[in-house]
């Protein structure tokens, strides 16, 4: 029990060094009755990280009518040291990307965000866990996760959400993503993944209203060595705070199919 | 509220007990069987523990087929005769000499997921989902709700939004995340996770999560309107009582109004049965309220992602195929 202590502390002092978010240690952290620290809640990204994962400026949205509503906020970037590794086609592949962005990107289109993007989305999204599960759902399209808590094997299939494989170190949780569909992309950039992408997520609660976020992401087929992320996570505290509906396919039908309705009056 | 709250389950496997809002003759309905030795588990947080994967296929029909006329329950001989008719017809080989036809015929037992078996309430078979009315039969639509009810029917091809939900991957069909949550042909998994504040379901089809607000009381503002409806949620003892409004114009439910409210019991009466009641009432829609009860039981799992939108490849087709189909008729016309 002392080793483990000391672990996370050791641990939660590296967060705080790399982030300038408070350690937990510092700050009295909620816990569950079984001990672990207590992430259920409501929680979201206050960020641009779903715009572009590497520092970006303020700029022009892509639809000329939505002015300045559909501009694209700046931010300095969530990637460590910066830069995405990318491999020389697969930069090329990128920027090609970000090209079509408006016509390529999943999140458009509403599918399914896949993971880590379904994190740094700009909507809001709850935990829930109890001793047994420990599950994640997301307002955006109501995605869904089960993080399982014991080994389920090796993913049957690829799927848009992957397969969450959860534990505790010390106190992070450490999610370990795989069999994760190579459609989905990391950001509104052009950023993507290819269906070798493994994900490590570590979720460290710092204090009781933020959550340390951090991801490791692997894809040998894109990326010439494995790269991180890292964000504060935080908790909505507002009295009435809960997820509402997000049913984006509603709003991407004209989109996608309006060129079938039925001409009238002609 | 509008509902009178339902007699709690006494604790006697004999007991008789009156449905939400008895104005009609009351289904008889037993209590569930309560084995001494069993208690309700609880969860870390000491409450019941309603957790884990669950399913509600069965062949027990929504609506009690003539056959049974005025019984709720079938003996294990009709019981038998009527699970094995239905699943010569449901599984049984429907191959012709004609491939051509049989492609109507393609989904089989592996694609099914009725299950084999009629619902069972404390063992006795159940011959419909609805125990109240007691004829088994929803009850008679008011005008406005039979004008909604028969728009469901319209088939159109106009409009994407004339197509039903569930082929526009807006919700799974014929109410499975409901509420009502009704079995349906496939797909009939759910997966409950317990919080203090926060009950959550997942609707394996559509990947839709319910959230059963347990920490207020009042439903949200009328402007706020859901799909699946705003759920507050208390504990009536071991029983999770989930009371659902607020729902959307488009949540059509056999012709509801946006009035449509749902009372949900979900009590677990067994290591692997929820038992699930449920009330709908609606005066805009139904000349009176009904009940339907049935058990969740529990099912290994895992429940896989249903993505839906990502691959609805068919709606391109039918839509594209209606208006080629238009054209083919403007065509001939000339």
């Amino acid at each position: 029990m002392r080793s483990l202590l000391n672990l996370s502390m050791v641990s939660a002092l590296a967060v705080s060094v790399l982030t300038g978010i408070p350690a937990a240690g510092q700050a009295k952290i909620p816990r569950t009755p079984d001990g672990k620290p207590n992430l259920n809640g409501i929680w979201q990204a206050m960020n641009t990280a779903d715009w572009d994962l590497q520092a970006h400026a303020a700029q022009q949205g892509l639809v000329l009518e939505y002015g300045a509503e559909g501009a694209e906020p700046g931010g300095l970037g969530v990637v460590e040291g910066g830069e995405i590794p990318y491999l020389p086609a697969a930069l090329a592949k990128k920027k090609e990307n970000y090209a079509n962005r408006l016509k390529a990107d999943p999140e458009v289109k509403c599918y399914l965000p896949g993971v880590p993007r379904a994190t740094y989305l700009p909507y809001p999204f709850q935990i829930f866990q109890s001793e047994k599960y420990l599950a994640i759902a997301y307002e955006y399209d109501s995605a869904f996760r089960n993080v399982y808590l014991k080994d389920p094997g090796p993913a049957p299939n690829d799927s848009w959400m992957g397969q969450s494989f959860g534990h505790w170190e010390g106190d992070t949780l450490v999610v370990d993503v795989t069999g994760l569909d190579e459609r989905s992309w990391l950001d509104r950039a052009g950023d993507f993944h290819s269906d070798a992408l493994h994900v490590v997520e570590r979720y460290t609660l710092v204090n009781p209203d933020i959550i340390n976020y951090e991801a490791t992401i692997e894809d040998s087929k894109v990326f010439s060595r494995s790269w991180k992320i890292s964000m504060p996570l935080y908790k909505h505290v507002e009295k009435n705070a809960q997820l509402l509906e997000f049913k984006c396919v509603e709003f991407v039908e004209d989109l996608l199919y309006g060129q079938f309705e039925k001409k009238t009056g002609k | 509220m509008i509902h009178r709250s339902l007699i709690s389950l006494p604790a006697v496997a004999v007991a008789i007990i009156l449905p939400a809002f008895g104005q009609s003759p009351a289904a008889k309905v037993s209590a569930p069987a309560h084995n001494k030795a069993w208690t309700v588990p609880r969860t870390a947080d000491g409450l019941p523990d309603l957790q884990g994967i669950w399913t509600n296929a069965t062949i027990t029909p929504l609506e009690r087929p003539a056959q049974f006329a005025s019984k709720l329950t079938a003996t294990d001989a009709e019981a038998k005769a009527f699970e094995k008719q239905s699943n010569d017809g449901l599984y049984g080989d429907k191959r012709s000499d004609n491939p051509e036809a049989d492609r109507d015929h393609a989904y089989n037992a592996l694609f099914f997921d009725r299950g084999t078996e009629l619902a069972r309430v404390d063992g006795v078979a159940r011959t419909s989902l609805i125990i109240d009315p007691s004829d088994g039969k929803i009850p008679l639509l008011t005008p406005e709700g039979t004008k909604r009810n028969a728009n469901r029917f319209r088939n159109s091809f106009n409009s994407v939004k004339d197509r039903p939900l569930g082929e526009r991957c807006l919700m799974g069909f014929g109410s499975t995340s409901g509420p009502p949550m009704l079995p349906v042909l496939y797909n009939n998994n759910y997966q409950i996770v317990e919080t203090p504040e926060t009950v959550m379901i997942l609707v394996e089809m559509v990947h839709d999560v319910r959230y059963i607000h347990m920490d207020r009381t009042q439903h949200l503002p009328p402007d706020i309107r859901l799909w699946m409806g705003d759920s507050i949620g208390r504990w009536d003892g071991d029983t999770l009582v989930v009371d659902t409004a607020n729902f959307t114009e488009k949540t059509r439910f056999r012709g509801s109004s946006t009035s449509l409210h749902v009372l949900e019991r979900f009590t677990r009466v067994a290591p692997n049965t929820v038992l699930y009641r449920v009330t709908i009432d609606d005066p805009a829609t139904f000349t009176k309220p009904w009940t339907l009860e049935y058990p969740f039981l529990a099912t290994a799992g895992p429940i896989y992602e249903y993505a839906c939108q990502e691959g609805n490849y068919a709606m391109t087709d039918i839509m594209g195929g209606a208006r080629k189909a238009d054209r083919a008729s403007e065509d001939g016309k000339k």
